[in-house]
């Protein structure tokens, strides 16, 4: 899922304080999940804004909302887009992909961003969440026997591990991050087949990440003719 | 590579071919455009050492490029090792920056993939890593043998101009002391199938894990396939043992050296006999071919430690033409 977190109040407070009337607008989906803009989530920061807006002496009117995704078209339901439209500026909980969606939808709408998206990542243990894909456009799990080394060495080392790799730990930060070399190592280790750690990965096709430039994906059996 | 011919004009390359016990020193080049530093560093480092590397952006702190640095120290008569890292250009720089160092006389080049730019003084920089130090090693010994670039296309100037591909020492670092322990030998025949000419090594303060590392290597017959270096570097005080001991990954230390620094009197000079000591013990390693001689910081060290080492004078290029 994509991973987010909400933005120090402070600076959410700063974006949204001189509009009269605001829409925190929360998503049902990943930002739910890593709890940084679900319905939850809303609740909470509606409140924060409506206190903070008081002992600020600002005209703030904050209503609430939380959608099943703000990714799609098919969750803008007509509730919903009045809602929107009767206010002077939206709060997005959702990831950065939610917040351009609702702009594109809305194109007179301000909207602001309430989280930093972060990453593609799993959750780890209760509060910790981790990445683990860069979204290359070209998985090479397969040659890793499940490990990415794009998302996952701070160095991208598709031959490592590097010399910094001690203990387990990469040297960016050694409490932290575990190095993915040493991680791709035990896993070929376990799986009987370290020799084949010897082959020499070429330079990998970057053009099919987001250094081709924005990438889109098109399945015309999926599209409308009139589409 | 086969050690039956050289395959450079590289100075290095003839004194390692000739069997001779080599050095390497390292130069770091200014932060600053001050061109005299260079100049001062090369003077104290020629004639006591074979080459010299000069650092790319060491640390990931923006400093004097190691191509226009290494041009200052070849005006001065000492031969440079170019470092490129993968940290901070995309293969179409580096191969620009190849094309020109050799057009500019450079002959060696060093492989890193090169130190996180979190560690240096632009943490908020993005990185490159567009390719890795094993697919570099790889790209110039393309450039080199194949006369292609890394997309295939040759390195002409048009379909009518002549070939003149980079013909260079390629050179690769290894850490005998970074884990997974037993895939550091895997790694240096990686490099090695990859390309790799010469090998320097992370500085040795555990000559035990060193001795093992290189029994592996033996064993496999590398050190026939390779020239290896093995790094050296004076400890200056029992306080930057420790302090490397503690911060930086992938040094291994044996006990009795910081011992040793700390009840030392004068621990520089203590610093330095360990050094020596551990000269003499490389020197009748099989399968070592030289050493590489790091004084962070001390370039003007290095001619007394060479002399007491025994290890002057220095071959120079006519002998070896010879
Ligand atoms: S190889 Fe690419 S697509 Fe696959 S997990 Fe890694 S970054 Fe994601
Ligand atoms: S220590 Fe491991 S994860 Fe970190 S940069 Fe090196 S290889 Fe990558």
């Amino acid at each position: 899922m994509i991973v987010a977190e909400q933005k120090p109040f402070e600076q959410i407070f700063n974006s949204v304080k001189n509009y009269e009337n605001i829409m925190v607008l929360g998503c049902g989906t990943c930002v739910t999940v890593c709890m940084a803009g679900g319905e939850h989530e809303v609740g909470v920061l509606t409140k924060q804004l409506i206190l903070a807006a008081k002992q600020n002496n600002v005209n703030l009117n904050v209503e609430e909302l939380t959608i099943t995704r703000q990714c799609d078209k098919e969750f803008f339901d007509e509730n919903t887009t009045n809602k929107i439209k009767e206010a002077d500026a939206v709060l997005s909980l959702g990831c950065g992909v939610g917040v351009q969606y609702i702009v594109e939808l809305f194109p007179d709408m301000i909207v602001k961003p309430g989280v930093n998206t972060k990453f593609l990542g799993a959750n780890i243990s209760q509060g910790l969440w981790s990445e683990r894909c860069g979204g290359c456009g070209e998985c090479v799990l397969d040659e890793y026997e499940g490990i990415c080394p794009v998302a996952r060495c701070a160095k991208s080392l598709m031959n490592g591990p590097c010399g910094g790799s001690s203990n387990g730990m990469c040297e960016v930060d050694p409490e932290n991050i575990e190095c993915a070399g040493q991680l791709i190592y035990d896993r070929f280790k376990r799986l009987n087949k370290l020799e084949t750690l010897l082959e020499f990965k070429p330079a990998k096709n970057w053009s099919l990440s987001r250094d081709g430039g924005p990438r889109r994906v098109a399945r015309e059996e999926m599209m409308f003719d009139d589409e | 590579m086969d050690k039956n011919k050289t395959s450079s004009d590289s100075h290095l390359e003839q004194v390692l071919y000739s069997g001779e016990f080599t050095l390497t020193g390292e130069l770091g080049p200014p932060k600053s455009a001050d061109k005299n530093d260079i100049i001062e560093k090369a003077k104290s480092l020629k004639g006591y050492v074979d080459a010299s590397n000069i650092t790319d952006n060491q640390t990931a702190i923006a400093r004097m490029s190691s191509i226009a640095s290494g041009v200052i120290s070849l005006e001065q008569g000492l031969e440079p090792v170019i470092q490129i890292t993968t940290r901070d250009r995309n293969r179409l720089a580096i191969q620009s920056d190849v094309l020109g160092a050799a057009a500019l006389g450079i002959k060696n080049i060093l492989c890193l993939s090169g130190d996180h730019q979190s560690f240096g003084n632009h943490p908020t920089a993005k990185n490159v890593f567009d390719i890795d130090s094993i697919q570099l090693i790889n790209m110039l010994y393309k450039m080199r043998e194949e006369q292609q670039f890394e997309c295939g296309d040759m390195i002409r100037n048009g379909k009518k101009g002549p070939v003149v591909e980079p013909k260079i020492f390629i050179g690769a670092a290894a850490n005998p002391f970074a884990e997974p322990l037993d895939f550091r030998v895997m790694r240096l025949e990686k490099k090695i199938r990859a390309g790799a000419d010469f090998i320097q090594t992370q500085v040795i303060y555990d000559m035990d894990r060193f001795k093992q590392w290189m029994e592996e290597v033996k064993q496999k017959d590398l050190h026939k396939k390779v020239y290896i270096l093995a790094g050296i570097t004076p400890l200056k005080s029992a306080r930057m043992a420790k302090y490397m001991k503690d911060n930086v990954s992938g040094i291994s230390f044996t006990g009795d050296i910081i011992e040793r620094m700390e009840k030392a009197e004068d621990q520089k000079a203590e610093g330095i006999q360990i050094a020596l000591e551990q000269i003499e013990e490389i020197k009748s390693m099989e399968g070592v071919h030289g050493v590489h001689l790091m004084a962070i910081g001390g370039e003007k060290s290095v001619p007394d430690i060479v002399e007491k080492a025994g290890l002057m004078p220095r071959p120079s290029v006519k002998e070896m033409k010879t």
